[in-house]
């Protein structure tokens, strides 16, 4: 039953996941990996920025420590994913398992995940996941066979698909709650000031993204502390 | 490229990845009582995707008009009620038209 409406739940992620992961599968290509290399990154990473990030060090060959500094800034974001959920899983969701699936703690999968009412069971996650590894898996191969012959017209608009999908997440709790409607003013404030300012040039969007999470969540958590019942909405 | 110079990249990026995910969520086991902590995990997925998606959703199209059209598409689209699905395809159709219409 967990299982059944997890795979369902997973459906509208696994298809977001295929139209974004044609655009990497077409950008490992261009940086020179094989379809089969392009599908090997996906399947054992299934991150989108990670990924991109580390295509790019892979195009000019860099350092082996350089490829794992870039996952470590720019995954970190799911460390605090990883403890968030660790808090929602039910008894059984422990140990192995957890060292098994943790392995899909996406943006997409933990905040539908996070979503739920109640605790989460290891199968409804399971079925989370399954379907947009597939997705993610088999969009990749499409990019990187198909991706050059598709018009540009195209994979500009398979760019937003991912933000998109951040939006449905996000909007839809901002609006019924207004403290995450503040916290979310704050952190776009944050994120557009290391963006657009001179001075934060250095900070990498790894980086940025971090510092934006942390402070703004932060802030949140002071002025307006969450009871523990209203955790679950 | 070649696959034995591809591998030990892969597995650098991908075991890097698998330990950032999987260390905090196998070795938290109690349930944390600190309210801030819990406020603070409370936002934490708010405000990644916010600064994950803000201002790089401008950036990520052929052309900052098509890429703000896209961005206000997917915020009205959500502020709806749709599903993930429906907002990110509203957003891609509307990045699509706004470029066809620019071409002419």
């Amino acid at each position: 039953m967990d299982l059944k409406r997890g795979l369902k739940d997973g459906i509208p992620i696994a298809l977001g996941y295929f139209s974004v992961a044609i655009a990497f599968g077409l950008m490992a290509a261009e940086a020179g990996c094989t379809w089969f290399e392009a599908m090997l990154i996906s399947i054992t990473n299934l991150t989108s920025a990670g990924q991109f990030a580390g295509v790019t060090v892979l195009a000019h060959m860099g350092s082996y420590l350089e490829m794992a500094l870039t996952q470590l800034v720019i995954n970190s974001r799911y460390a605090l994913m990883g403890i968030s959920l660790s808090q929602k899983v039910d008894s059984k969701f422990k140990g192995i398992w957890r060292a098994l699936i943790g392995y899909a703690i996406t943006d997409e999968i933990f905040a539908v995940a996070i979503g739920q009412e109640g605790e989460i069971s290891r199968s409804y996650y399971v079925g989370l996941m399954s379907i947009p590894i597939i997705g993610w898996t088999a969009g990749t191969v499409v990019g990187a066979v198909l991706g050059n012959i598709m018009p540009l017209i195209i994979t500009n608009a398979l760019g937003v698909a991912l933000y998109g999908m951040f939006v449905a997440v996000v909007v839809p709790k901002a609006r019924e709650n207004v403290h995450v409607l503040a916290v979310v003013a704050v952190t776009l404030v944050i994120s557009s000031a290391l963006y657009y300012i001179p001075a934060f040039d250095k900070i990498s969007a790894g980086f940025a993204i971090i510092i934006c999470a942390v402070v703004a969540s932060a802030i949140g958590a002071l002025l307006f502390p969450v009871e523990p019942e209203k955790e679950g909405e | 490229m070649d696959f034995m110079t591809f591998l030990p990249y892969l597995i650098v990026m991908a075991g890097v990845t698998y330990l950032i995910r999987v260390i905090p969520f196998v070795l938290i086991n109690k349930k944390i009582e600190n309210k801030f902590i819990n406020s603070f995990l409370y936002y934490i997925p708010y405000t990644v995707l916010t600064a994950m998606t803000f201002p790089a959703i401008l950036y990520a199209t052929g052309s900052i008009i098509s890429a703000v059209a896209g961005f206000l598409v997917a915020i009205f689209i959500a502020y709806k009620g749709k599903g993930l699905l429906t907002v990110a395809v509203g957003a891609c159709l509307a990045v699509l038209v706004v470029e066809l219409v620019m071409m002419i």
